[in-house]
């Protein structure tokens, strides 16, 4: 009830005060990073061993010689940077610079990790960003369709239900229609869902995380329902067979070596991600729409008493959402497999919305983060080929366990939008 | 002389019980059941091939059919829940023992399939009373089942008396870490629990099949199974074949009275539910918020985790990779159903439980899916969780207190 | 000739209390009309339905003499209302720009932003009517006063000819309140009619041209500053005589019960939000902590409470350190503490009176025997409480979020007086109380200072301060400029030193003759 004003006097003079025990922390991680470089990779490693990182991804074109450098002393290398990069920070610090140092830091470990399990074999680098740009466009899509929810108001933790039954609804409309239809109508459904999750948070009142649970438990109910009724049944097996999207080759800019077909040679789910992070971006920040969208995400009673419908902005924003989720949800039948299995959606709606955190709700935030993830994906994909002494379920685990440390990490500086989740009420002033 | 002082609380826990049960607002949660059912009936019907060509006959052949389809299903879910009256009483007129405990079995099964879901539901329970959701109860229920049948196999020579607390103990510790960390990174660094319980539930799922497939495989199997538990770990059965009710039962209601008593009756409960309806007044209380979410987290995912080993150590006597329970992810609905207080759980508990085992039969004997039961959970919690749906369909008046609704935290927020 | 604005029968209900009862208003082209009621009355409720956030059940508005029907802010905006609301209207991580064209966004093709027209015309208002805004700024960079004008800006943006202000002076130090009646007489000056809506009587004979007073949502009376005076108005307020002057008797402080040095704290944003700050209470006496909001204050409270460790400088209550102790070591000590938020921090809404009651003591026999609560003795507690103080419920079962905001206030003020303390650290306690409430707050401060107690008072009411306190410091942007005794010091003195700047000797002379000044 006795709310103050917005902030606080402002300060001619910053002290800006970064913590003794954040700037020791950072610099014994990186520390221990070299040290673990060191005896662990380094040691682990034959001394005449060759890396060899294969760039040329399978099957493409765009040819260029594999990158063959000797293991143990590009390793010390990098270890020796790790070294100096952990006294700095424990002597002065980088302050300012701190996280861009930890994400080099990172950056080095997983290099090393890289090079030491494919020490003496090789490993298709090309191939492995190749797919982690694949990996990347769910989690995006679906990182989005999060950021459309939460900038208008509405948290949303039902993009997995929702990215679950667009995938079967599009499978079964592609199966009995064509390919094309059965996108529009999996994208129509995510909105459908999404309508009923802002009746119920918008209408209803009800709790933001317990509708979005709702829709989940739903969603896992009657897709499985439907698929063990139906999809699983060889009668009924013409409804599980959508077709796919094809490949399609960017002219021109998809024979640049390495990176042509990282990026360029992919079906269209991939360019549809650049596509709308580039649209989403223009459209939260430099249009009427979006700075209406987000004020109601941030204070839905100043906009109120400027005109602005709260209400059914926050339909809209709910719903657009949806609508993006059920787009990403398409992928995963039309984009991937070509065939909806239960469950195939496999917790990336809960890790698009990680993304979306660590993104802060920013598109292009959420596609670096979608990248970084989609990395993590892709590795534990091809740990079978790596011949790693990890076993493979433990290397499954990754995309995970990256969830749990960035938001462990991040989020607890992350600022969202202001009046995400709160129930807006009219009468109450 | 363990059961003697259970029964005594059971009889004060009975008196208290119809007193909390009145308080509520039972008729609502009675529609929300009655409509979910309504609904889900209603898409077993629709998704019935036999009814559409009924109705290419006529439409009240097609009319008699959805409710012909209804009445299989249900029925087939009755049956299976409480077990075929009519086998009942004629296996006790013939006095025959296997008979009898053939026909009374569904009912006993439906206990048994009950009792996981009494653990499951107060971890969840426990969660919200502290203003966390916790997700996790499955990955918690996993690891539970691991640490308890380990326990029961690597540890011989102990009697029966013994070996059975300390394999339940191991099942509750095993739950208690996985609790422990998300209630650890929730406290100290805000991350959001639902989305960390979420991950380590796919970590527990990846490590316990790592586990089965690796260092807790029994050599003497072809297939991936954990070795078989020391037969002092089993938890007693009371009747012979095939009745499976065992001694987890009484266990899961002593479990919970005894989290009544700690939630209600004492300052550390006290303690919680203040942090979980009012952080920042809790802060200026003086109560230390940090250690009251670890706690309650902690201990909520030994009660999952005690789920876990209920279903190894009672129920399975090994653990086997297709070990898939869903229990966790169910109690979700009940602990809501059951407005977060052990009594309420309980009950819910007793009806998914009935649901559970009554759904498995209908599967046999009608062919729906048992994922009609996710479906029916879903409605049964929306209804729920915006009574104000109920209301404006049945045209009820709203109550004169408001009704306290359920609130969980938001992200990055402590 | 038609008045510019007309209010005939204006009536709103809510769940269980008639806000507004048939309230007739007019407002006349040009004038300062002043809208004067203590807190609760309905005058806020009037004034959201001329602004169209809520409907009324009954009556009409008249703009100009022809009936308007406003459903909503944009038929009051389009009518040409604008209102500045008691708690800012603006999103902070927006610019002033984004705030202000919000809803009336100048655009360039397809619906794309155009800020630099928007600027422009932001420039050229401000520029107007000297409110010295610069429209590129965030406006969470922003200090209370400026948000104020940016609040300002953004009604005339959209034109407005009629202009409400709720409770403007609520956030302002003194001569910033001096500077808002200046613009107010420049907007007046330039055709536009002004309503405002306070319950200090001192600015209302100041800048109003006309007064209507409210009282339990219904209209008591209307008059002009030169008609009645500040004890006239404040009995048609309240309904009954209001004693203005609370009685004091002489100090006789004791031993110091707290001791703080050197303190520097750290706010969320890593600033230094207290930034070395030293003073003592002593048993017996009143320390008042006089300043704007956002000067340090809260930061400051919530490291003598144990909930924010300091960086720097030490704190002793009582005699023992406490500067890193954690809250509950700090009540056990004898220290008790009335939160600035009430509802957040001071309460748990959800439960019953009883359980708010033993909030930090339920620990203690005889609430507890070991871990196993007494609820027997818990409603004992409850029920002799509740009587003592006055608390109205229900029942003792009642969850305290029903009760009234005064009822509140004495749930936790009863329940820290009922402790054996030696401090007590007040924050804001009357804000937001009806006047009844806030005599019978004053009352038992000064009872608890009568009989030994220490006290610290930090409240944006200069007027609270100076009546209660026996000594009176102001903080500025985290630093306590001076400390000075009440009798010494003047309205004007600490005007100034709440606007950081420190009084001549002239001035505090001056201070020292004059008599102490009333509440008004």
């Amino acid at each position: 009830m006795a709310e103050t004003s917005v902030t606080s006097v402002v300060r001619k003079k910053v002290h800006k005060h970064q913590t003794k025990a954040r700037r020791v922390s950072m610099g014994i991680f990186f520390l221990l990073v070299a040290v673990f470089i060191w005896f662990v990779f380094i040691r682990g490693a034959d001394p005449g061993a060759l890396t060899t990182y294969v760039m040329t991804p399978g099957g493409s074109s765009a040819l260029m010689d594999n990158w063959v450098f000797p293991t143990a002393s590009t390793l010390s290398i990098l270890a020796g940077i790790c070294a100096v990069a952990g006294a700095y920070q424990l002597i002065r610090g980088f302050q300012d610079l701190t996280n861009g140092v930890l994400a080099v830091v990172s950056v080095i470990f997983v290099f090393s990790f890289l090079s030491w399990a494919s020490s003496e074999g090789s490993i298709n680098l090309a191939g492995l960003l190749r797919v982690t740009v694949v990996r990347a466009a769910p989690l995006t899509l679906g990182a989005m369709a999060g950021i459309l929810c939460e900038r208008s108001g509405t948290v949303n933790i039902a993009i997995e239900g929702m990215m679950l039954i667009s995938a079967f609804a599009s499978t079964v409309v592609a199966s009995l229609t064509n390919i094309w239809i059965g996108m529009v109508s999996g994208i129509m459904i995510g909105g459908l869902v999404a309508y009923v999750h802002g009746v119920l948070t918008i209408k209803y009142k009800v709790d933001h995380t317990i509708s979005g649970t709702v829709i989940n438990i739903f969603a896992t109910g009657i897709t499985s329902f439907l698929s063990s009724k139906f999809l699983q049944k060889t009668a009924y097996q013409y409804l599980n067979e959508p077709g796919m999207f094809p490949q399609i080759n960017v002219p021109f800019l998809s024979k640049i070596p390495f990176i042509g077909p990282i990026f360029f040679s992919h079906n269209m789910y991939v360019y549809a991600m650049f596509i709308l992070v580039a649209i989403l971006t223009v459209a939260l920040f430099s249009t009427r729409w979006g700075l209406r969208l987000r004020s109601v995400g941030e204070h839905p009673k100043a906009a109120d008493t400027l005109g602005i419908n709260v209400i059914k902005t926050r339909y809209m924003g709910v719903i657009l959402g949806g609508m993006m989720a059920g787009f990403a949800g398409t992928y995963f039948t039309l984009g991937s497999s070509g065939r909806f299995d239960e469950l195939l959606t496999a917790g990336r709606g809960y890790i698009s919305l990680a993304a979306m955190i660590f993104g802060n709700y920013h598109p292009v935030g959420a596609m670096g983060a979608g990248l970084l993830f989609g990395f993590f994906d892709s590795l534990s994909a091809k740990a079978a080929i790596l011949k790693v002494p990890v076993p493979s379920d433990f290397l499954g685990m990754m995309p995970y366990l990256a969830t749990i440390v960035v938001l462990a990490g991040v989020v607890g500086r992350s600022q969202g939008p202001a009046a995400s989740g709160k129930a807006y009420d009219k009468e109450s002033l | 002389m363990e059961k003697q002082t259970q029964n005594k609380k059971k009889q004060n826990a009975v008196g208290i019980f119809f007193e909390e049960l009145s308080k509520s607002t039972g008729l609502v949660t009675f529609l929300a059941i009655l409509t979910g059912i309504i609904l889900s009936g209603l898409l077993v019907a629709v998704t019935t091939v036999e009814v559409y060509d009924a109705f290419s006959v006529s439409f009240w052949d097609g009319i008699k059919e959805i409710f012909k389809a209804a009445w299989a299903t249900y029925s087939s879910l009755f049956i299976g829940a409480f077990g075929d009256p009519t086998k009942i009483i004629t296996a006790f007129q013939g006095g025959d023992g296997l008979a009898i405990r053939r026909a009374i079995n569904p009912f006993f099964e439906s206990l048994v399939q009950a009792t996981p879901y009494i653990f499951a539901g107060l971890s969840v329970a426990l969660g919200f009373r502290v203003g966390l959701f916790n997700i996790g109860a499955e990955g918690q229920l996993f690891m539970g089942a691991m640490t308890g049948v380990f326990a029961g196999y690597a540890i011989t020579g102990l009697p029966a008396y013994i070996h059975i607390p300390v394999a339940l103990l191991a099942g509750a510790l095993g739950g208690a870490l996985w609790g422990f960390v998300p209630g650890f990174l929730k406290a100290k660094t805000g991350a959001h629990e639902v989305i960390i319980t979420i991950m380590m539930n796919y970590i527990a799922f990846k490590l316990t099949d790592f586990l089965i497939n690796g260092p807790m495989q029994d050599p003497n199997e072809y297939t991936p199974k954990t070795p078989w538990i020391q037969e002092s770990a089993h938890l007693t059965r009371f009747f012979g074949d095939p009745i499976r009710f065992h001694l987890g039962f009484f266990v899961a209601l002593g479990v919970a009275f005894l989290i009544y008593w700690l939630l209600f009756k004492t300052t550390w409960g006290f303690e919680l539910r203040t942090v979980g309806s009012n952080p920042s007044g809790a802060r200026y209380a003086g109560i230390n918020t940090t250690k009251s979410t670890i706690i309650a987290m902690s201990l909520a995912g030994s009660l999952a985790g005690l789920a876990g080993a209920n279903e190894v150590l009672g129920l399975n006597f090994r653990m086997v990779p297709s070990f898939s329970s869903g229990y966790g992810f169910d109690s979700i609905a009940l602990a809501l159903l059951g407005k977060t207080h052990p009594f309420g759980v309980v009950l819910s508990a007793l009806l998914f439980g009935f649901l559970r085992n009554g759904s498995r039969q209908m599967q046999l004997k009608s062919g729906v899916p048992i994922d009609i039961v996710s479906i029916l959970q879903a409605l049964i919690l929306a209804f729920i969780a915006a009574p104000a749906i109920i209301r404006t369909i049945y045209r009820l008046k709203k109550p004169d207190i408001e009704e306290e609704s359920i609130r969980v935290s938001g992200w990055g927020g402590k | 000739m038609a008045s510019l604005l007309e209010l005939k029968g204006i009536t709103k209900r809510f769940p269980g209390v008639l806000a507004n009862d048939r309230i007739d208003l007019t407002l006349e082209k040009g004038e300062i009309h002043a809208l004067l009621g203590e807190n609760g009355a309905g005058k806020t409720t009037l004034m959201n339905i001329l602004y169209g956030l809520y409907s009324p059940d009954e009556g009409e508005i008249f703009v100009n003499g022809q009936k308007v029907t406003i459903n909503g802010p944009t038929d009051a905006i389009r009518a040409g209302i604008g209102m500045v609301h008691q708690h800012f209207m603006l999103i902070p991580v927006f610019t002033v720009t984004e705030n202000i064209m919000l809803g009336e966004e100048d655009v360039k093709m397809a619906g794309f932003l155009d800020r630099k027209k928007a600027a422009e015309k932001i420039k050229k208002i401000s520029d107007t009517y000297k409110l010295n805004v610069n429209p590129n700024s965030y406006v969470k960079d922003l200090p209370v006063g400026t948000q104020q004008r940016v609040e300002i800006i953004k009604i005339l943006f959209r034109e407005a000819e009629i202009l409400i202000m709720d409770e403007p002076s609520a956030v302002l130090t003194p001569q910033e309140v001096d500077e808002l009646f200046k613009i107010m007489r420049i907007l007046v000056d330039q055709g536009k009619s002004i309503i405002f809506i306070t319950h200090k009587l001192r600015e209302v004979m100041e800048c109003a041209d006309r007064i209507t007073v409210i009282r339990g949502g219904k209209v008591v009376g209307s008059t002009t500053p030169q008609e009645a005076d500040t004890k006239k108005l404040a009995a048609m307020m309240v309904g009954r005589e209001v004693e203005l002057k609370v009685k004091k008797t002489k100090a006789k402080p004791g031993n110091t019960a707290l001791h703080v040095e050197n303190l520097r704290v750290l706010n969320a944003q890593e600033q230094f939000a207290v930034d070395g700050v030293s003073f003592e209470v002593r048993e017996g006496e009143v320390l008042g902590i006089a300043g704007v909001q956002g000067n340090g204050q809260t930061e400051l409270v919530r490291a003598l409470a144990g909930l924010l460790p300091p960086t720097e400088g030490k704190i002793e209550i009582l005699g023992k350190e406490t500067t890193k102790e954690k809250p509950r070591f700090i009540s056990e000590l004898g220290s008790a503490h009335i939160p600035e938020d009430r509802q957040k921090d001071g309460l748990i809404l959800a439960f019953p009176v009883s359980e708010n009651l033993v909030l930090n003591s339920y620990f203690h026999k005889p609430f507890a025997k070991g871990i196993r609560l007494q609820f027997n003795e818990i409603a004992e507690n409850g029920k002799k409480l509740v009587d003592n103080f006055d608390i109205r419920t229900p029942s003792i079962n009642t969850p305290v979020r029903n009760l009234s905001g005064g009822n509140q206030q004495k749930v936790i003020v009863a329940r820290e007086f009922s402790r054996p303390i030696k401090l007590l650290i007040a924050s804001q306690p009357t804000r937001g109380l009806d006047v009844g409430s806030i005599e019978y707050i004053h009352e038992r401060l000064m009872k608890k200072r009568e009989e030994g107690c220490a006290i610290l008072l930090i409240s944006t009411e200069l007027d609270e301060v100076i009546q209660l306190s026996d000594r009176i410091a102001v903080m500025y942007r985290g630093k306590i400029l001076d400390i000075v005794n009440a009798e010494d010091s003047s309205k004007e003195m600490l005007g100034l030193l709440m606007a950081g700047i420190k009084p001549s000797e002239e001035m505090k002379q001056k201070a020292k003759k004059e008599e102490q000044i009333i509440l008004t």
